[in-house]
């Protein structure tokens, strides 16, 4: 179930990417474009999901635990470390390069678009390079 | 306007995913716990990636125009773009999605700080290319 769940969240969450516009990069690279033309639709994306997840947050974490688990797995760390601000700094730089995040990357497969494809190879790269670092 | 329901889709999306599993949907953690499982389990990963996936198949289908992309990046900006991606949202713990999206929702002060830090980072690689390339 917990398995069923996690797919449905995977295709609505893929559904509003592709509906809202960050399936493309000309939009979130144009929302990043402060100087240029800019494409506010991102600050649509972002206020929609964060209205309604702020929402409804605080109704789901009312209860003691979720409906197929026996605790909220929820982040804990609480320090504004070295980490935190490099990591976002890179992929910052990483996201207007391209415009592309890891979430509308892995929806955008099925275009095809060779791009695309290359920058998800690379950010699993990426990703092993990271994993590799941190284990020594 | 497109934007904004993307958005509640996605509030609604990350919503289902706590009420249920108890867990955040931060896509970049999902992706990189699924690299190398750890004790958080490899199938719900798997079943969220492909619900992302195939909802990408569904939006081919159904909303092709989704998938268009207008940019001058060529195939090695897509490689420099997937890596520091892929680097930066391991080493920052979240991107959009588990830092922007389900962090601000719950007022973390360290997601709210990878937010603004990588967006203002995402608009100096935007300037930079901008700089490099002429044209986005």
């Amino acid at each position: 179930m917990k398995i069923f769940i996690a797919f449905i969240v995977g295709l609505i969450f893929a559904m509003g990417l592709g509906i809202s516009g960050m399936t493309q990069t000309q939009v979130v690279r144009g929302f990043l474009d402060v100087f240029g033309d800019w494409d506010y639709s991102l600050i649509g994306v972002m206020a929609g999901a964060i209205f309604i997840h702020s929402i409804l947050f605080y109704f789901i974490k009312k209860r003691s635990s979720p409906l197929l688990d026996s605790k909220f797995h929820l982040p804990t760390k609480k320090d504004l470390d070295w980490r935190l601000i490099s990591g976002a700094a890179i992929f910052g730089l990483g996201w207007g390069w391209a415009g592309v995040c890891p979430g509308p990357g892995i929806v955008a497969m099925a275009s095809g678009n060779i791009n695309i494809l290359i920058f998800i190879v690379f950010m699993l790269l990426g990703m092993g390079i990271f994993k590799l670092i941190e284990k020594k | 306007m497109n934007a904004v329901i993307g958005g509640i889709l996605i509030g609604l999306a990350v919503s289902l995913m706590l009420l249920f599993n108890g867990r955040v949907t931060g896509i970049s953690g999902i992706i990189g716990g699924a690299i190398k499982p750890q004790k958080n389990g490899l199938s719900w990963r798997l079943a969220f990636i492909g619900g992302l996936v195939f909802g990408g198949f569904v939006l081919q289908y159904f909303r092709p125009n989704a998938f268009i992309q207008l940019s001058s990046a060529t195939g090695i900006d897509y490689m420099i773009a997937g890596t520091l991606v892929g680097f930066g949202t391991l080493l920052g713990s979240g991107c959009t999605s588990g830092h922007g999206v389900c962090g601000i929702s719950r007022l973390s002060i360290r997601s709210i700080i990878a937010t603004l830090t990588f967006i203002l980072f995402g608009v100096i690689s935007v300037l930079v290319f901008k700089f490099v390339r002429g044209s986005l």
